[in-house]
């Protein structure tokens, strides 16, 4: 049967207004604008604005250090996604199996999902700080010279640390819900079948906890995306060099700090289209586990 | 108390008429059972006298006054739905003055007003529970309560007894009943299940696909049913309908044999129709008997259902009812009676009844 | 899987206790470490290894931190920075809810011209994050002469979708039956909002408060943007500043205190509420 609603006609369009007004004004003209901007070029005192088509795509797309930041972006999103959900996954199957402590462990594990971003990154550079880190004493007995500002892949090292970190608690509570969500009826009946435990996991759990792991897959990459701004300006500010210069970073920095308006402009079209995509990835997946039940 | 008057109401979505225009004068205090099968329009046009649905053409009438622009809450009815629709969060005694509480009534008129209804329903002693913690049974005589304690103008039930067990159903059938006989409020029942129906109505409307085939009282539909359709949804086991010819003054049936035609009716096309309890095993052969192979027994202990062919042929089943004691066995051949003017006659065509024999 | 089911040998019970107490090390320690280090001098933190247990300077660095050895550094005080992220936190929270919650009860239990329209407009907004329109709506927070203001800090995050969505699944799970029998009784709008669906929606309201609460206080890019003057920073803002400005003279002693003060508030209500916190994160997101 069809909702049964209230007959007043102008009381749901000022309940709704508010959101509407706020969406127009900072959501729906700015992404006007940035489209507008990303085919004009300023000159350089920002004096007159001429168009130009598509160049400052083409511009953007031939830059060397674009596609060292989607490089640099594409490494960073799949380590820190991979560790994070990793990790999570063996501590989650492992809590399932406990009785005891269960909501113990599961108080300590959430903590980093309350912390910014850029803390955990800070937190991070403090344990492995060169000079004063207590924990930069493990990579230096082994024999590394220990230095995450001024050696790339070390930095990369120390913000995919702090982003799959703070990312842990998430992915954590989704997979022990997932598997919460699996009949204990099927497991039981695959091990009277004589199954044992680790074939019981990979071919009864992880397939059947797979709705999760897209899920998270796809929420992870926007963290890895977008979120973790914070983890790098706050501790490499894309470097050293432009090792670990992601693109919303180059957006940033190439708007507010070069002032380079029509690239900005353009690069924040090209990653709307890509934010645009995996909204609907995710949204056509969400349709998908309907199914699933 | 008030009358209540519907005069051709009808309802449409879009271009397609789903209700196609019901009238029918309930008198105060009287009990009128809307019956027909799902999707028939019964629940639309309960939701269209709450107000719960716009009224597309006609006019409802409530205590002499119209009511097709009023909001429900100004109509003054009450209702109780299928799936009681408690307020999950409130106690039973909220739940009963929720509605008078927005009306105005505070403090011991409030307190007076809620404690009666609760005993009238053996609710007192559960008025601070919260409905989670009731049984079915009692949900359901909470949302009863909270109809009754706003003393309105007419009570409007949509399915209210589906969501119970047998049994309950029948023990809340005669509560609901001997309620509204000692409140004497004017009242509306929908309901699917003919079996309720009959034993509550005064007055019956038989809807099918938007129209009230027949509105009259129980007894009235039974043994006069207006056509094929009211013949065959009231009464359990159905009546059963064989199509036959009317000619030189005998009804022909298919399988060859011959019954006395009634008077008054043209020769043509006509469709019989026989209730199981009116066909009587009859010697063998008799005269004017019909001749059976039985198919299967159904033995319920008092009585038995037997369904038999008509004939040797493979027409469809019949239905008729024995003592339990004396059935027939499968295969053997029966001869049946008709009760004399139990059977009915409809017009092939327009499906009618038109006479009885 | 309770002890002792199908296949929780001993062996594998204990070797997952031994896991998790490692992931639970692994995963809270550096908010140990920066808890540890916040209570110890200057010269310990700069003389590593830290030691492990917390130190004699508590009392000493926290009181420092707060009567204004913060202010010095960063040139606003601890108070402020609290009282700012604290009023940017709660307003965003309120703000999304109340926001929604009307837009969402507008959907649901209304019909008007456009209505879908709308839907979409809104649910369109998820893909509008503000890394991807950085600097248009930074423009239109100077036309509008929102730098530097709470409003400038919360307006632009409390229009979000999800949380509409949320309210939207929500309300439609609400019966048909209990609006309708709200309605014979006579509530109109507002009182089945306030008596029925209000009461109704307490547990979705706290769990969505939480995460709100969290999401507010971690901001980061926009209170980086909007904000020029100390006074309005907000506490993480606050740290990063004088982190990149460390040079020989930085207090790390301080530095860790304002680390210690910047975790806490939502580490707490994290834990504290953390039925409701788990309910609602594993919720929204489905």
């Amino acid at each position: 049967m069809n909702r049964a609603t209230f007959p007043h006609f102008w009381l749901p369009l000022l309940l709704i207004a508010p959101q509407l007004a706020i969406s127009a004004i900072f959501f729906y003209w700015p992404a006007v604008q940035a489209l507008y901007q990303s085919v004009l070029r300023e000159d350089p005192f920002g004096l007159r604005s001429t168009f130009v088509g598509l160049a400052n795509f083409r511009n953007v797309l031939a830059d060397p250090a674009y596609l060292n930041a989607a490089q640099v972006t594409v490494v960073f999103s799949l380590l820190t996604a991979g560790f994070s959900m990793a990790i999570a996954l063996l501590l989650a199957v492992q809590a399932e199996k406990v009785v005891r402590g269960r909501g113990f462990y599961r108080t300590l594990m959430i903590w980093p999902y309350a912390v910014a971003p850029a803390i955990a990154g800070m937190l991070w550079l403090f344990m492995f700080n060169p000079s004063f880190g207590t924990l930069a004493a493990i990579p230096r007995a082994l024999g590394i010279r220990w230095d995450p500002l001024l050696n790339s892949s070390q930095a990369m090292g120390l913000v995919v640390a702090a982003a799959s970190w703070k990312q842990i608690s998430y992915n954590f509570l989704f997979f022990v819900a997932g598997l919460q969500a699996i009949p204990k009826s099927l497991i039981e009946a695959s091990a009277i079948d004589g199954a044992g435990p680790v074939r019981r996991f990979w071919t009864i759990v992880f397939p059947l906890l797979a709705p999760t792991t897209f899920f998270l897959l796809v929420v992870n990459t926007v963290y890895a995306l977008f979120d973790t701004f914070g983890i790098i300006h706050a501790v490499t500010s894309g470097g050293p060099g432009k090792s670990t210069e992601t693109l919303v970073y180059k957006v940033y920095n190439d708007g507010f700090v070069n002032l380079l308006l029509g690239s900005s402009a353009a690069q924040s079209v090209m990653l709307m289209v890509l934010v645009i995509c995996l909204t609907a990835f995710q949204f056509k997946y969400i349709e998908r586990k309907v199914h699933y039940g | 108390m008030a009358t209540l008057s519907l005069n051709d109401v009808r309802k449409s979505y879009g271009k397609t008429e789903v209700i196609h225009g019901v009238s029918i004068d309930v008198e105060d205090g009287e009990f009128v059972v809307i019956v027909g099968p799902s999707g028939c329009g019964k629940s639309t046009l309960l939701r269209m006298v709450a107000g719960l649905e716009e009224i597309t053409r006609g006019t409802i009438d409530i205590g002499g006054r119209e009511v097709n622009k009023l909001e429900p809450r100004e109509r003054d009815i009450a209702m109780v739905f299928q799936n009681y629709a408690l307020y999950p969060h409130m106690s039973v005694f909220d739940n009963m003055a929720y509605g008078l509480r927005i009306a105005g009534i505070k403090g011991d008129d409030l307190k007076a007003r809620v404690g009666k209804a609760a005993e009238m329903l053996g609710l007192t002693t559960l008025l601070d529970r919260k409905p989670r913690q009731l049984s079915g049974g009692q949900r359901q005589r909470v949302a009863m309560g909270r109809a009754l304690v706003r003393e309105p103008s007419a009570f409007l039930f949509d399915e209210p007894l589906s969501n119970l067990d047998a049994k309950l159903r029948v023990s809340m059938r005669l509560q609901i009943k001997d309620l509204q006989r000692r409140v004497a409020t004017t009242s509306l029942y929908v309901t699917h299940d003919q079996v309720e129906a009959m034993t509550l109505a005064d007055r019956l409307i038989v809807m099918n696909k938007g129209v009230a085939e027949q509105i009259a009282t129980p007894m009235e539909i039974y043994d006069n049913p207006a056509n094929v359709f009211v013949a065959g949804f009231i009464g359990s086991p159905a009546m059963n309908f064989f199509p036959a010819r009317i000619e030189g003054g005998h009804l022909h049936l298919a399988d060859g044999s011959q019954l006395p035609a009634p008077a008054g009716v043209s020769e043509g096309s006509v469709i019989l129709g026989i209730r199981p309890e009116h066909l009587m095993p009859a010697p063998l052969d008799a005269e004017g008997s019909l001749s059976v192979r039985v198919l299967a027994v159904e033995t319920l202990g008092a009585d038995a259902f037997v369904h038999a062919t008509l004939g040797d042929g493979d027409a469809d089943a019949i239905v008729f009812r024995v003592p339990g004691h004396d059935r027939p066995a499968e295969g053997e051949r029966v001869s049946l009676m008709v009760e004399p003017g139990k059977a009915h006659v409809f017009d092939a065509a327009t499906e009618r009844r038109i006479a009885e024999a | 899987m309770a002890e002792g089911l199908v296949g929780t040998s001993r062996r594998s019970l204990t070797l997952a206790h031994v896991l998790l107490i490692l992931g639970c090390v692994i995963v809270a320690f550096p908010i140990y470490y920066v808890t540890v280090a916040s209570t110890h001098s200057l010269r310990t933190i700069l003389n590593p290894p830290l030691p492990m247990l917390p130190g004699p300077e508590t009392i000493e660095n926290y009181r420092e931190a707060v009567s204004g050895g913060i202010n010095r550094i960063g040139g606003v005080g601890v108070d402020r920075l609290l009282l700012n992220t604290t009023i940017v936190a709660l307003g965003i929270a309120f703000g999304k809810i109340v926001i929604s919650m009307a837009s969402a009860y507008a959907i649901v239990f209304f019909r008007f011209p456009l209505r879908m329209v709308c839907f979409w407009l809104i649910f369109i907004t998820l893909m509008l994050p503000v890394e991807v329109r950085i600097l248009p709506t930074y423009k239109v927070m100077v036309d509008l002469g929102l730098i530097d203001t709470y409003a400038g800090l919360i307006l632009p995050l409390i229009a979000s979708a999800t949380a509409t969505l949320l309210f939207r699944q929500f309300f439609m799970t609400i019966p048909n039956e209990l609006f309708e029998a709200a309605r014979v009784d006579g509530a109109g709008p507002w009182r089945f909002f306030k008596d029925i669906l209000l009461p109704l929606s307490a547990t979705n309201i706290a769990a969505l408060f939480v995460i709100l609460f969290i999401y507010g206080w971690t901001q980061y890019l926009w209170p980086l943007l909007v904000t020029n003057s100390n006074s309005m920073n907000t506490i993480v803002i606050a740290l990063r500043k004088m982190i990149s400005f460390a040079d020989a003279d930085t207090p790390w002693d301080l530095v860790m205190v304002t680390c210690v003060l910047a975790i806490l508030p939502p580490v707490l209500i994290v834990v504290l509420m953390q039925r409701w916190f788990v309910k609602g994160l594993v919720e929204t997101e489905k």
